[in-house]
């Protein structure tokens, strides 16, 4: 990519919609949405909306989130921004104790497993760092810095996850290529020290996330691409221990037949403690749940879990670390031609048993709007709205999918201006 | 090489491909995404292309691996020196113009065919080394890197664009095994203590003594065996070089 494309792709906003995101606390004890720049929390706990508190120097943000995450302890939340802001929330009293200034666009976060280290990548393909050490309500004003961690040479990251163990730090790109880092004990000084290359996707890699059980605690990695596969992998070697054409298997097992064409995976949830998981496919109205056999190291697609009604195409996915529900949200930013900018729907998987390894889904129930924690209260907070009218949400579904498209698919050049960039080129113009 | 007979880029006297053909603009900008393969992993680099004499195709899974690799090897003067000096070891060289690469590739095929059984080991790629380098060669797979008269980019806004800078010094160290030497050399000052300073201060390379850089033949060519090199040296034109030793980060 050019630096002026990616400079230029700054400035357009217009054609870049951005997807609706969800997650889900740790211990369920909130679920957060985020839609364009608004960020909303209901308190499954209390059993009520959160109104956010931020007297940071620049409150709230201005543009579209493009990530949101919980930390593994429960007690921060982490948003990040088009607006280039990273702002890290205390879940207790639901303040903004910092608001990270990024230089480029913010694509992916991550937080270490011990809470202390907040990592963020940016559109250029740089991950930062910031230490939280001594960060408390007090200091909700402090301007934190972030340090360079490592980077991948100008392309987008789309993905960071911090394996289970701590120890590393993954990070995917648009260039279809997943690293492993070793995550080190002065991560300000940087992350020299690469474990392993995930290379086997054959277009970008569009989500990560790692599957671990008491019996394989250090986890293995799931990728999801727009190759229409998720791959399993071994983080220690990089090597490949499966490949899902999940695209295909969508069209195949889903009754009343899927999109053609686009397969597209745009998120992946594991199922704590178990080993599902959950896959949304663009153009696919629902979800496809796969089986991953740790000990025969094989990913197996189990079915697709269809919605009907409705055109819901989720673009996030969210699940608490002792939960039983899978959390869903399809929506966008900046719908054309509607008033209603911040569409949102949630839905909600009930039914994944806690360490029933034999599970195959079919307990699976889809939870309807009155059987939802905190029902009618949790859907005006986190959609906006109560109801969402059929013909808004087909256009957030077409949205969604040319976003997805948008985001991740590399820009290409025409064929005549390929030959219009050549011909300008010294290098093609043989002297005789 | 009979059907280069009336091939005006191909020199009659010495069959050598002529450089005048294959001019190209002196820099090119490695951020752009150009349109050539890059294979999905190293398992993916097809040896017995590249190195027909020595691994054939039906020994997909040889273990002989590519040792060797000139980062940005212009018209390939340093490949074509190491080829007799380690006719044992595969080496490629990495370039970002089409141009030029093809210019190399014909070069080492005209010497093949000028010296039977020569100039087996060398071949060349275009790729952009900057991005792609992981998709190339595994975790410890090389044993010497070379980055010789890499472009300056002086503008500060451009140093990202340099082949040596802390990050992707942190790929290098990567694909390089312990032990693994990385040379680098420029008449441009600037960039010379710029590459040493990436270097110096990266936890997982050290800097080689007078004495081991005394004992290694491969130093001399540094300055003499590329294009570039000889093109300083005619202008009597200083040269700095940083040679580093991969170590193993200390826990
Ligand atoms: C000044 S020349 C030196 C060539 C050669 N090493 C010599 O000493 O004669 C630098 C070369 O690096 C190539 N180059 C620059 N960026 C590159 C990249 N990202 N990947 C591969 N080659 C690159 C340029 O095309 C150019 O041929």
């Amino acid at each position: 990519m050019d630096d002026t494309q990616i400079e230029a792709g700054e400035n357009n906003k217009d054609i870049e919609v951005a997807p609706a995101l969800i997650s889900v606390h740790p211990n369920q004890n909130s679920v957060a949405v985020a839609v364009g720049s608004d960020l909303r929390i209901f308190d499954l706990l209390g059993g009520r909306g959160v109104s956010l508190v931020d007297d940071s120097a620049q409150p709230f943000h201005k543009d579209s989130i493009r990530a949101i995450r919980y930390s593994p302890n429960g007690k921060l939340l982490v948003s990040a921004a088009d607006d280039k802001l990273v702002k890290i929330w205390s879940t207790d009293s639901w303040r903004c104790i910092s608001s990270v200034c990024a230089e480029k666009r913010v694509s992916a976060v991550a937080i270490s497993n011990d809470g202390l280290y907040v990592c963020f990548a940016d559109k250029f393909g740089v991950v930062w760092v910031v230490g939280l050490h001594e960060l408390d309500g007090n200091e909700s004003l402090v301007n934190r810095k972030a340090a360079p961690l490592l980077a991948h040479y100008c392309s987008i990251i789309t993905s960071l996850e911090f394996s289970p163990d701590g120890q590393f730090i993954v990070s995917a790109d648009r260039d279809f290529k997943i690293r492993v880092t070793v995550f080190p004990k002065k991560p300000l000084d940087g992350a020299h020290e690469i474990q392993s290359f995930c290379l086997g996707h054959t277009e970008f890699v569009s989500c990560l996330a790692f599957i671990c059980t008491v019996d394989y605690f250090l986890g293995f990695l799931v990728s999801g691409s727009g190759d229409s596969t998720v791959r399993l992998w071994d983080i220690t070697s990089g090597s490949l221990l499966d490949t899902c054409e999940v695209g295909a298997k969508s069209g195949l097992l889903e009754s009343n037949g899927g999109d053609e064409g686009c397969y597209t995976v745009s998120d992946l949830c594991t199922i704590p403690d178990g080993n599902l998981i959950a896959v949304a496919i663009q153009g696919l109205r629902g979800v496809m749940l796969l089986c991953c056999e740790l000990s025969s190291k094989t990913l197996n697609a189990i079915k697709v879990v269809s919605i009907m009604g409705e055109s819901f195409i989720p673009t996030s996915l969210g699940s608490g670390s002792d939960a039983e529900l899978l959390w869903m949200v399809t929506g966008v930013s900046k719908l054309s031609g509607s008033d209603c900018d911040s569409l949102a729907r949630v839905r909600v998987l009930s039914g994944f048993k806690k360490s029933n390894p034999d599970s195959d889904g079919h307990e699976l129930t889809l939870l309807g709007d009155d059987e939802l924690p905190g029902s009618v209260k949790l859907l005006e907070k986190l959609q906006g709205s109560v109801t969402i009218e059929e013909n808004v949400f087909l256009a957030a579904a077409e949205a969604v999918k040319t976003a997805m498209c948008n985001l991740l698919i590399k820009k290409q050049y025409t064929m005549e201006k390929r030959e219009f960039r050549k011909r300008g080129r010294n290098d093609r113009k043989i002297k005789q | 090489m009979l059907e280069n007979e009336s091939n005006p880029t191909i020199s009659k006297s010495t069959g050598l491909p002529r450089k005048r053909f294959y001019r190209a603009r002196a820099h090119s900008n490695p951020l752009s995404d150009s349109h050539f393969p890059v294979p999905i992993s190293p398992g993916h680099v097809d040896y017995s292309f590249h190195y027909p004499q020595l691994v054939s195709s039906d020994q997909a899974d040889s273990n002989k691996k590519i040792e060797f690799a000139d980062v940005g090897c212009g018209f390939g003067g340093l490949l074509i020196s190491l080829s007799t000096l380690f006719p044992e070891t595969l080496m490629i060289g990495m370039e970002l113009r089409d141009k030029v690469t093809e210019y190399v590739k014909e070069r080492i095929s005209a010497l093949r065919a000028t010296n039977p059984g020569q100039y087996q080991n060398i071949s060349v790629v275009r790729t952009n080394s900057m991005k792609y380098i992981p998709n190339y060669f595994g975790k410890g797979q090389l044993s010497k890197m070379f980055f010789l008269f890499p472009d300056p980019h002086f503008k500060e806004k451009n140093h990202r664009r340099r082949v040596i800078s802390p990050h992707l010094l942190d790929e290098y160290a990567y694909v390089l095994e312990i032990g693994g030497i990385i040379y680098t050399i420029t008449d441009v000052e600037e960039l010379g203590e710029w590459m040493k300073a990436c270097l110096a201060s990266h936890p997982m390379f050290e800097a080689l003594t007078e004495e081991e850089l005394g004992a290694d033949p491969v130093i001399k060519l540094l300055s003499t065996a590329t294009e570039e090199g000889q093109k300083v040296a005619r202008n009597g034109g200083q040269t700095f070089q940083a040679v580093y030793r991969r170590i193993a980060p200390s826990q």
